[in-house]
């Protein structure tokens, strides 16, 4: 069961509030995403936190339905 | 969570200074995303050993979740878990991945010029 961009945003923004997310499909198989999202809740925690984060918004999908999601965070607006 | 896996998973990761989950070998990666790794860390010249989770299901999952992170490849140094694919490109196209290996006190393998 694939997911589309709008399902993947707003489970991120459900999690995180104040996120400006960007998504973009990398094949139309409804599995393979890119994203980026950015959100002060980033800040001082490591990379590996902040990916942590979008996937624990994602509520167990990542490496299921959502195959691959290349993910860039940032904290700055 | 099977405590047998736990505790080999965590024995390797402490047991090699680094030390790469993937999908497949260095030599037949099973996956874009893992060979990507594979490629980031020959050339900067890093010595690893490879785990492959396509052989083994348990570890596949138990790694997973050894590190609260739901997909592979996993790459680790001196017991650290350092990122997947989006963090080690976004650490090697910065720099910061060679930096971060030589502040754990590893030795890059000059390239044979």
């Amino acid at each position: 069961m694939a997911m589309s961009a709008e399902e993947i945003e707003s489970l991120i923004k459900e999690s995180i509030p104040d996120a400006k997310v960007k998504i973009e499909a990398l094949k139309d198989d409804g599995d393979h995403f890119s994203a980026i999202v950015i959100s002060k809740k980033f800040q001082n925690i490591s990379k590996v936190k902040q990916h942590q984060m979008v996937y624990k918004a994602l509520k167990g999908r990542m490496g299921e339905q959502l195959h691959a999601l290349a993910l860039k965070t940032s904290s700055e607006f | 969570m099977d405590q047998n896996i736990q505790e080999y998973i965590k024995k390797e990761i402490s047991e090699t200074e680094v030390i790469l989950f993937m999908k497949g070998t260095p030599v037949f990666p099973q996956c874009g995303f893992s060979s990507t790794v594979v490629q980031i860390l020959s050339q900067i010249g890093l010595k690893f050993k490879s785990i492959d989770v396509l052989s083994d299901n348990e570890i596949r999952q138990g790694i997973k979740e050894f590190s609260d992170w739901p997909t592979i490849p996993q790459l680790y140094i001196k017991g650290e878990f350092v990122g997947g694919c989006d963090i080690l490109t976004e650490m090697f196209q910065s720099g910061e991945l060679n930096s971060f290996v030589e502040s754990k006190g590893i030795e890059l393998q000059k390239p044979s010029t």
